[in-house]
């Protein structure tokens, strides 16, 4: 799991790998820069002692102004550009969470808590984008550097060479594995405790009303004090952890240098002594980041793996080839003895339902709540597979019609209706992307919401907050209904659309609806049989619970 | 720097002194390193020592070493409970300050906003506290010691420091001015993305229906790359500052490096003292740098702290303690007015109403007419903008604003039309109406709700945990909890704002049976659109636009042939009357 999850991230750096190796480039210049500066310096006084004259000296003088301004501008631009690449990776992140996550049903969906979901996209997706700046430079960087300082100081002396290499070796390799080896277990822990914070505070966010009514607020308060001390004594943990590990580098690092000083006493001349103990200082900096490199590798594993549970869980419908032929216009609408349930372990919504709509007739299907009118709907719009039966659309089974074929043939209203955050306008609009202003206005006039719209001081781009909740839950539904007038699907599934709306609404609203879907196939599901006495139905289906 | 901020440092007095006292030890460990690294390598160098004769000043030198690892760490310990106990009590009483705002103010806001600043932003204290503070007083601690050290052994690096060092804050706070602001808008820019994202998964059935869900990955993409373009402008700047800190400590170095060995190329510097000057070079501008490195997680815990603050200083509406719930008979609304906004039409005016002890009242009306507010101002959730309830008897009478909201609350049964249901069992959804409920209450409470059987058919019964939103029940369904909710509280008085709008005609008409035994002896106040449900009521009022139309009984209204006898008729329910 590790290993694929953290690998296939990698694989979304591909598209810019230039930048990646510029930008691992531009770090071993930074830090070669901050070397050289502080060795053609030490070399540079320690010559000076000598007293030999200023020719003694060569370039060191030029040298040393040289490193001290191209360690910056490396800095510069390596910064620049390894951020660039986090975004990028961060984007790329985002669309393919969501690309990955769109196929699957909304069944499937379901299972994962809403609020979790939104933590899993915000935090691991944000977590992820320092893969490459807190994961994948960090090595690659210590081993060059490594690789070139070994290189460098055997020429002075060969054992002075193998202990600078052999403290960088074990500093890069014994404290970031030390760490991740402590820091996984908490490190998943913490994140594992921040999410279920979240989730916490958006149930308490959300119910606040029924938590306030039902005296539930302190209890809620109290969950909520448990939780943030369990993630105090965690970050607590994590605190302790980060300081020893950061200790332990500052020890590496000068010890290093007091180790490579002794050993090289009498093994090189007096005049690079100060040369390579500065050296040997200035180069840990390639080996410091390692430390907690270890450390976010554990925090980058928790989030990866928590992005895959849903991104590799496969879509449980696979999607159709096309078809070789459209479908007919006017399709009839079959289901023989159909069969289903959402799980294995739950219990059956229909048992072997037939039922045949001829086009342009109109069906009503009543029944209880839970005697699965909704799944009904789950069903046809292809959300859920069957588990027996055939359903046909013309003469085509639903079953090898693309999905969004499926999606294009119903219309569908329910009684929940999800308003975006955005302009009525906008809202409407959902139905046909392409619509003028002048279908949108027509579409809200047959739902009976113009007038309203035309009050409002912004009208149609006027914004609805979250989750529509600046609307009234009549007005709700009836901008679903606009936004289902404008797509034009052959087939209406209309869900208890009048649940929420008082009797004068309801009456006319239905009319509309009603009116405006003459020349189609109207499925209305409904509990209240009276609100509909007065229409002509050419089928009445009553669906009983199943016990 | 936000100085509400530092102020919460009070917080942990001790972790945050201990934080800057030891950043000032600190600053003598590193001297006292330098100090015996040039003394070792000038006494080989230029005295020709062995090893055998260097022995104490190793043992000291390692001695200097493991101090200050061993300071390093108690700096961040310290650093980071600091961070710790601040970020702990700003949650915690973030929380209590929303919980007691109530309904009214979080409806208001994007529940994805307000959660991402209760997490996040609380989360970007922690580097604030963590790094960016200890920084900056290790930035001007250890500097000013290594200064005073400097000047004594030569005059001339210690001007080179001095003239350099006070440039890097100025450079600074220029900079960091202008890529400040620039972060604000980011922060905004992030919670703006976040709801955005919420509302997409959120909204992912209806665009799916609408096949619209995968033209959303081009609106991500072009979001996020906008995110991206507009934070890479923001650090351009922001590292321009980082730069100009770099290049004035490698320059400086590399100056001081050059000045002390043209110096010593005639003699007039011991290389001892050369060598102890270049060694603490960098280490002087080391702080600096780092404080650099940390400047944007001080600026993002200044924007974090903004929407905090902003939070906390929205004023609590007026104290909800109060008196006990006194002995009353009569619940009398006496020309309330409520107005949400100066802008916006009264959702009531001056509403007048007077229900007894063990009435059922029924408030009738379109969308929009005012019922839902009444619900409210009962429940404390508004209060009036112009115009008192009272609770009276016959002997006195109190204003309910004066009476405990929480003791008062505990008096209602409430089922609004979609009761929220909490990511817990089902059985505790139920006891949520009354927490002592046995099991067998329980049980009998979602069977007058009519939810007994199919909770029984779920995975787990009683014990099955709901998801957000209750996603794995039908909104019928849902609602018979919340009704169950309820009906476990065996409350005095009861509120069903359109309680059982969402249920079929067979459940509706059981559970309102049931309702009608299990509510005999108390007060009910009842909405609805549906005109059936309500025939029995004591008094029916029908509202319009905020305003009373008429009231009466049923009989008293049908013989007006008003507004409810038209209602009536429009739902074609005349002939069943």
């Amino acid at each position: 799991m590790l290993k694929s999850s953290l690998i296939q991230v990698l694989g979304l750096m591909r598209p810019f790998w230039r930048r990646v190796v510029l930008a691992l480039l531009l770090s071993v210049l930074t830090i070669g820069s901050s070397i050289a500066l502080m060795m053609t310096s030490a070399w540079l006084i320690s010559t000076a002692a000598l007293q030999l004259g200023i020719t003694s000296l060569g370039l060191a003088p030029t040298a040393v102004r040289f490193f001290g301004l191209s360690r910056a501008v490396f800095r510069y631009l390596e910064r620049l550009v390894s951020h660039d690449v986090t975004f990028c990776l961060l984007a790329r992140l985002r669309v393919w969470f969501y690309e990955r996550i769109e196929p699957l049903s909304l069944v499937q969906l379901q299972a994962f808590r809403s609020g979790d979901l939104m933590s899993r996209v915000v935090t691991d997706v944000e977590e992820l984008q320092n893969f490459y700046l807190r994961v994948v430079s960090p090595p690659i960087v210590a081993v060059i550097v490594t690789a070139a300082m070994g290189a460098a100081f055997s020429l002075f002396d060969g054992r002075t060479a193998l202990v600078l290499v052999v403290f960088m070796l074990a500093t890069g390799t014994v404290l970031p594995l030390l760490t991740y080896w402590m820091g996984d277990s908490i490190g998943q822990q913490l994140v594992r405790q921040r999410t279920q914070l979240n989730s916490h505070l958006v149930d308490t966010v959300q119910g606040m009303a029924d938590s306030i009514a039902f005296g539930y607020a302190a209890s809620l308060g109290e969950t909520l004090g448990e939780m943030n001390g369990r993630l105090t004594r965690t970050e607590r943990q994590m605190g302790w952890l980060d300081s020893l590990q950061n200790g332990l580098s500052v020890l590496m690092v000068n010890l290093a240098a007091a180790c490579v000083l002794w050993v090289a006493i009498g093994r090189i001349e007096g005049v690079l002594l100060a040369t390579v103990t500065l050296g040997t200082i200035a180069a840990f900096e390639a080996i410091t980041p390692l430390a907690l490199a270890g450390q976010h590798l554990g925090q980058e594993r928790t989030a990866a793996n928590r992005v895959f549970e849903i991104i590799n869980s496969t879509p449980t419908i696979a999607e159709p080839t096309p078809l070789p032929q459209p479908l007919p216009e006017r399709p009839e609408l079959a289901l023989s003895n159909v069969t289903f349930r959402y799980g294995a372990s739950e219990p059956t919504v229909f048992t072997n339902f037939s039922l045949t709509v001829p086009y342009n007739t109109r069906v009503l299907l009543t029944g209880e709540s839970g005697a699965g009118k909704s799944s009904l709907i789950n069903v046809l719009l292809r959300f859920t597979d069957y588990e027996t039966g055939q359903i046909s659309v013309g003469q085509t089974d639903l079953r090898s019609i693309p999905h969004e074929t499926v999606r294009q043939l119903f219309g569908v209203m329910t009684q929940r209706t999800h308003l975006f955050n955005t302009t009525i306008g906008e809202n409407i609009r959902i139905g046909r992307k392409s619509a003028s202003d002048e279908a949108v206005v027509a579409a809200a006039q047959a739902a009976q919401i113009h007038p309203f719209i035309s009050s409002l001081p912004d009208r149609y781009d006027t914004y609805v907050g979250e989750g529509g909740a600046l609307l009234s839950g009549g007005e709700r539904q009836r901008i679903a209904l606009a936004r289902m007038l404008l797509k034009d699907a052959p087939i209406w599934l209309l869900d208890e659309i009048t649940a929420n709306l008082d009797p004068i609404t309801a009456a006319n609203v239905l009319q509309a609806v009603l009116a405006a879907g003459a020349d189609r196939t109207i499925i209305l599901m409904t509990h209240r049989t009276k609100l509909v006495e007065g229409h002509s139905f050419d089928q009445r289906v009553r669906l009983a619970v199943h016990k | 720097m936000d100085k509400r901020l530092l102020g919460e440092a009070r917080l942990a007095r001790f972790a945050f002194l201990a934080t800057v006292g030891l950043s000032f030890l600190g600053g003598l460990f590193v001297i006292g390193q330098a100090f015996l690294l040039s003394r070792i390598i000038n006494r080989v160098f230029l005295e020709g020592a062995t090893q055998s004769s260097l022995g104490s000043l190793f043992v000291w030198l390692l001695g200097a070493i493991t101090l200050r690892a061993l300071n390093q760490v108690g700096i961040q310990v310290a650093a980071a409970e600091v961070a710790i106990r601040i970020k702990q009590a700003l949650r915690r009483r973030l929380m209590d300050h929303l919980l007691q705002l109530g309904p009214a103010y979080t409806q208001q806001e994007r529940s994805g906003e307000l959660a991402l600043t209760v997490t996040d932003g609380i989360e970007a204290l922690d580097s604030f506290f963590r790094d960016y503070l200890p920084a900056l007083f290790i930035a001007l601690l250890i500097p000013l010691t290594i200064l005073l050290v400097v000047v004594p052994i030569d005059l001339l690096t210690f001007v080179v420091l001095l003239v350099t060092a006070p440039l890097i804050p100025i450079f600074m706070v220029l900079i960091g001015k202008a890529a400040g602001s620039l972060a604000n808008s980011r922060y905004a820019q992030l919670s703006q993305m976040s709801a955005h994202f919420l509302d997409v998964m959120q909204g992912l059935t209806t665009l799916k229906l609408f096949n619209r869900s995968r033209a959303q990955i081009k609106i991500i993409d072009q979001m996020t790359d906008r995110y991206r373009q507009s934070t890479l402008a923001v650090l351009r700047v922001a590292f321009l500052s980082a730069f100009t800190l770099e290049l004035l400590a490698t320059i400086s170095v590399a100056v001081v490096a050059v000045e002390i060995g043209l110096r010593l190329l005639y003699g007039r510097l011991l290389f001892e003292q050369a060598l102890f000057l270049l060694v603490i070079a960098p280490e002087f501008y080391m702080p600096l740098r780092q404080l650099g490195a940390k400047f944007h997680a001080g600026r993002d815990g200044t924007a974090a702290a903004e929407r905090i603050y902003a939070i906390l200083n929205t004023p609590l509406p007026e104290s909800e303690d109060g008196t006990a719930v006194p002995h009353f008979n009569q619940i009398r609304f006496e020309n309330v007015s409520v107005t949400f906004g100066p802008e916006e039409r009264p959702a009531l005016e001056r509403f007048s109403l007077t229900i007894n002890q063990g009435e059922r009242v029924a408030l009738v009306g379109a969308t929009g007419s005012g019922k839902s507010t009444v619900a409210n101002l009962l429940l404390r959730f508004v209060t009036p903008t112009n115009g008192r309830i009272h609770l009276t008897n016959q002997t006195e009478s109190i204003s309910l604003s004066q009476v405990d909201a929480q003791q008062w609350r505990a008096h209602i049964g409430w089922v609004p039309q979609r009761g929220y249901l909490f990511n817990t069992s089902v059985a505790n959804n139920i006891r949520l109406g009354h927490a002592d409920a046995t099991e067998a209450q329980i049980m009998a409470a979602a069977q007058a709700a009519n939810a007994d059987t199919f909770i029984q058919a779920l995975p787990q019964g009683y014990e099955t945990v709901l998801g957000e939103n209750a996603t794995r029940l039908s909104g019928g369904q849902a609602q018979r909890i919340a009704l169950a909710r309820a009906v476990v509280r065996s409350a005095p008085i009861y509120i069903f704002d359109e309680a059982t709008a969402n249920l079929d005609s067979d459940n509706e008409r059981v559970i309102q049976q049931n309702l009608a035994a299990l509510t005999a002896d108390a007060t009910v106040l009842i909405i609805a659109h549906r005109l059936e449900t309500i025939q029995q009521a004591d008094k029916i009022v029908v509202l319009d636009n905020g305003h009373i139309v008429e009231s009466g009984t049923h009989h008293e209204l049908l013989k007006r042939q008003g507004a409810y006898f038209q209602l009536l008729h429009a739902f074609g329910e005349v002939d069943h009357a």
